[in-house]
């Protein structure tokens, strides 16, 4: 019986040790990387030890119970009929109430203490599209250098600084992404999770909530929305890039410079079937926008950085960047690939895709 | 001693049926036990096809990036998935358990208003035909069963729409007979049998009812506004006009998470009459768990936004229903530590019935410990939305009222059709299903912590949640294989003559036990007057001098039931009817009209108003 115990116990502890220690398991929440992931977990982890405690006594005392008091071939007897115990009753009433009420007392300073918005940090607003995100540095000094000198604006990567405490204002309508006839299409709730640095909170068209987290350590940290919006909900995945201090100065100089037109042929011809400048294309400045051209499309993806090596991946962060049949493919029959996918398909030759590719890879 | 005098001569335009037996008498019948029945059969062809939806599911999750279905077969897949198991397989099965033992249990002839009952039924299959129905008709729903708007309201797909209408149908079903059942416990008890008399199961009974009665109407505006946003362009959660998408979310928690103790609290009832019957004891502290059922049915309707921790409501909210949520574990706890007490010193007899309730206790402590630790608000943000809360609610859900519900079938099928299941392969169906069912939602636990989210059709290898997903895809399939067993297990018993050698081979405790097996169709040739709790285990037993029991020679109790009257003539009995019937198909025809032709309204308007009519008008008795 108890050998049978302590196989429980040591199933338990070889399960957590599973869940905990694996290192390639990107979106594990009991690996956490920063300071607010890392509060909700050792909150879990403190709830855990009463909850096995529980576990053990009430799972335990029922295999105890059932072996001992088993009917037995032969045996007929009569059990005394007890039909209760008020003294037990009230202790086994109070006593998991005091268990709950110690519990509670961390679980709701945290809830405050994670509700708390520092003056200091810095502002990114997160909006919600079906299904890819978009990320909009709202804070004064990181404005771009041209134009009417926008936010900087990324797509499925954001980057941010190592240590900085970061305030996210979550958007479900960000750019005003519309459909050609001006309906809102995009508004449907989201939830913006990176289960390393943060738990989760939702998007909601009209209301903005807010996620206040920091990285500990540079790398790239994996998240995914987690409330159903649609076919692709499955599908719609972000990277946060967190960069020491020197590599972030060198980022935010260069999103703040617009994208220098290409001298490779191939890619200029791509430019112009981009931006419709050679008598063909130009359908992709209805939704994309890339800096320092005639692109200012807002419901899709900004592309002027495209090809530089923070913005890792696209499309949902779905595909790599670098993956240059993914981007073929993508840019064959965007539905083909991510059924349901916004884009749609313009019947581009192969050639044109070439030349869209050449383009798009020179967007460093 | 009522005469043909006293009785009112039967006025009526058409003819009322009044064939009991023979394959039409399905189809008018109004008796408890024939439409419990129905709603049995009916529930476990839905808990057949909701499963091999999740057995689709577990294929499609066995493998990372797989194709075997596309995003939106997947996502038609686990909304009908989710809607099936809890509106068409656990609620009509406790309908169906509710509807044949609640009369006998408290002792009735019928439930107070049998034709209502009849029409409950009916709608309540229409409903499900009519949601299925959408398969064929544009798509199935697909914005989960939790359906929040904008995405469900702006979904271009008809599936929503109805999602909508179907579950409308279903609500009045289901209001119909929650009224009608508490109606039949509150006036219907036989003589003695006062509240604090009636077995556990009677009182979860009448909890569920209520929590029914309170809160179907919440979620019903609810899906009336989504039927108007979606069908006639309304705004009620339309953001870009107004319109508020947590609207939805709260009034549609209100009613969903009652509806989690709507889902368990009669698997409860069924765990609290095996339990004492194979223990040979009775139930540990009866009223604290009467009581705790109570609570629980009235602190479920305090704790709805446990299901919103992240939708942004703030931290008081959070706050509050972080604590209602943990307050609510504790009447849980009260019922899991009587359980033990009533198996503690007992003499237990582990036939099926027994360890379907056994296995079903060990694995809602599961569920509920999980449940603590959403409790637990900045935990929750991690875990919500996650496999974690898909392993939860189904170690709550599965490993609670589906064992549960085996359990009552176990325990009440000799009951029902004097046949007795075999229990070999009951328990060879137990250990089956409680290892397949482990196997399958533990790791979802550790998926969750791990990062899966809930309702993706896919997740790519890097994710590294391949193993644990390949697990629970087997687990899947053996509790599969566990259900055919019990298939194989009911044809086998049903093809064996009918009759017991022993109608009591439980050695029982309630008065269902009292009648034969199965119970005339007026139940109880003389209405038993009720002494005690556990009616029927003091007409065998009493106490000896040193507190003993011993059985009561036969004949020799000064209430036991007597006998030898005849074979029940003179007993007055409501005769069948078709009306219930007309009535409840004019329903699913104006849903139809809803999405393609007034024309259809009014023709299913039409047969309703009929429907009604002719129940209104027909004669009380067949002549």
């Amino acid at each position: 019986m108890r050998t049978k115990r302590w196989l429980a116990l040591g199933l338990l502890t070889v399960t957590l040790l599973l869940v905990s220690c694996s290192k390639d398991i990107p979106q594990n929440t009991m690996n956490p990387a920063g300071p607010t992931a890392q509060t909700e977990k050792n909150l879990l982890v403190l709830v855990l030890w009463p909850a096995a405690a529980v576990f053990l006594i009430v799972e335990g005392g029922i295999l105890l119970i059932s072996i001992k008091y088993r009917h037995r071939k032969g045996r007929d007897r009569m059990p005394a009929q007890l039909h209760g115990h008020t003294r037990l009753e009230i202790g086994w009433t109070i006593a998991p109430a005091i268990v709950l009420a110690v519990i509670m007392v961390p679980t709701v300073s945290t809830i405050w203490q994670l509700a708390r918005q520092p003056a200091d940090a810095m502002h990114v607003t997160v909006q919600g599209y079906q299904w890819w995100w978009g990320f909009q540095y709202t804070d004064p000094d990181m404005q771009v250098g041209y134009g009417d000198h926008d936010p900087i604006l990324t797509a499925d990567v954001m980057v941010i600084p190592v240590g900085r405490t970061v305030d996210l204002a979550l958007t479900s309508l960000g750019g005003g992404a519309r459909t050609t006839t001006g309906v809102p299409d995009h508004e449907v709730i989201h939830s913006f999770w990176a289960p390393r640095l943060f738990g989760k909170q939702d998007v909601v068209p009209g209301e903005t909530n807010h996620i206040v987290f920091s990285a500990d350590t540079p790398g790239v940290y994996w998240g995914q929305c987690a409330e159903f919006c649609g076919l692709q909900h499955g599908r719609m995945k972000f990277r946060i890039r967190a960069l020491d201090e020197a590599d972030w100065q060198a980022w935010v100089a260069r999103e703040k410079t617009p994208a220098t037109a290409p001298t490779d042929p191939l890619a200029k011809q791509g430019m112009d079937l981009f931006l419709g400048t050679g008598g063909v294309g130009g359908q992709c400045i209805q939704c994309h926008s890339i800096g320092g051209t005639d692109a200012t499309g807002t419901a899709a993806p900004n592309l002027t950085h495209f090809a530089a090596a923070t913005h890792e991946c696209f499309a949902g962060c779905d595909f790599e960047t670098t993956d240059t049949a993914a981007l073929r493919a993508w840019l064959t029959d965007p539905n083909a690939v991510k059924m349901g996918a916004k884009m749609p398909d313009y019947g581009l030759t192969q050639d044109q895709i070439s030349a869209l590719m050449a383009y798009l890879y020179s967007l460093k | 001693m009522s005469t043909a005098a006293s009785v009112p001569a039967p006025r009526g335009i058409i003819r009322r049926p009044s064939a009991t037996t023979g394959w039409l008498s399905w189809f008018t019948t109004i008796d408890h036990k024939k439409i419990g029945l129905l709603y049995g059969m009916s529930a476990f062809v839905f808990f057949i096809i909701g499963g091999s939806e999740a057995l689709l599911i577990r294929a499609q999750l066995a493998k990372p990036d797989n194709t075997l279905l596309n995003a939106d077969q997947y996502n038609q897949i686990f909304t009908m998935h989710g809607l099936t198991m809890i509106f068409l397989f656990v609620m009509p099965m406790s309908a169906a358990f509710f509807n044949y033992l609640i009369p006998l249990m408290i002792g009735a002839r019928d439930v107070a208003f049998p034709r209502l009952n009849a029409f409950s039924y009916w709608v309540f299959l229409f409903g499900g035909l009519f949601l299925y129905s959408s398969w064929f008709l544009g798509g199935a729903p697909n914005g989960g069963w939790f359906g929040y708007p904008p995405n469900s309201t702006t979904d271009p797909s008809i599936g929503m729409t109805f999602y909508a209408l179907g579950l409308i149908i279903t609500g009045i079903a289901s209001s119909a007979g929650a009224i009608n059942l508490a109606v039949t416990v509150v006036n219907m008890r036989a003589p003695g049998m006062t509240l604090f008399r009636m077995p556990v199961f009677v009182w979860m009974g009448l909890v569920v009812q209520f929590l029914l009665a309170f809160s179907l109407p919440i979620v019903t505006v609810a899906l009336f506004e989504m039927l108007f946003d979606r069908r006639w362009q309304t705004h009620f959660f339309d953001p870009t006009a107004g319109g508020k998408p947590l609207l939805w979310q709260n009034l549609f928690w209100l009613f969903a998470h009652p509806e989690v103790y709507i889902l368990i609290l009669p698997a409860f009832g069924i765990i609290s009459e095996i339990l004492p019957v194979f223990s040979r004891k009775p139930l540990f502290g009866y009223q604290f768990v009467v009581f705790s059922g109570i609570a629980i049915g009235f602190i479920g309707f305090g704790v709805w936004a446990h299901h919103m921790f992240a939708v942004g409501l703030g931290p008081t909210a959070n706050t509050a229903f972080g604590i209602t949520t943990a307050i609510i574990a504790v009447p849980t706890g009260i019922k899991i530590f009587n359980w033990m007490g009533t198996m503690y010193g007992g003499d237990l007899h582990f036939d099926t019935p027994m360890l379907m309730a056994v296995g079903a206790v060990a694995m809602f402590v599961i569920g509920g410990l999980s449940g603590v630790t959403h409790a637990v608000v900045p935990s929750d943000y991690q875990q919500t939305d996650t496999y974690y809360v898909v392993a939860h609610f189904h170690y709550v859900l599965f490993g609670g009222a589906v064992f549960g519900l085996f359990g009552g079938m176990y325990y009440w099928w000799p009951k029902i059709f004097a046949r007795q299941l075999s229990e070999r392969l009951g328990k060879v169906q137990f250990w089956i299903m409680l290892v397949g069912f482990n196997l399958t939602f533990g790791p979802m636990h550790i998926l969750g912590l791990e990062g899966m989210i809930r309702r993706e059709y896919t997740y790519p290898a890097a994710l590294g949640l391949t193993f644990w997903n390949q697990v629970s895809s087997v687990g899947a399939y053996l509790i599969a294989l566990s259900t055919l067993v019990f298939i194989v297990n009911a044809v086998k018993t049903q093809r064996k003559p009918k009759g017991l050698a022993n109608e009591d081979p439980w050695d029982a405790r309630t008065l269902e036990w009292t009648t034969s097996c199965p119970p005339p169709v007026y139940n109880f040739e003389e209405i038993p007057v009720v002494h005690s709790l556990d009616e029927f285990w003091h007409r065998k037993y009493v106490e000896d001098k040193e507190g003993r029991l011993v059985r009561v020679p036969a004949g020799a109790s000064d209430h036991a039931a007597a006998d030898g009257h005849g074979a029940g003539h003179a007993i007055h009995l409501p005769s069948p009817s078709f009306w219930p019937l007309v009535a409840s198909i004019g329903l699913p025809m104006i849903a139809y009209g809803v999405l393609y032709s007034w024309w259809l309204v009014g023709a299913g308007a039409l047969i309703a108003i009929v429907g009604f009519m002719g129940w209104a008008m027909e004669p009380s008795v067949a002549d």
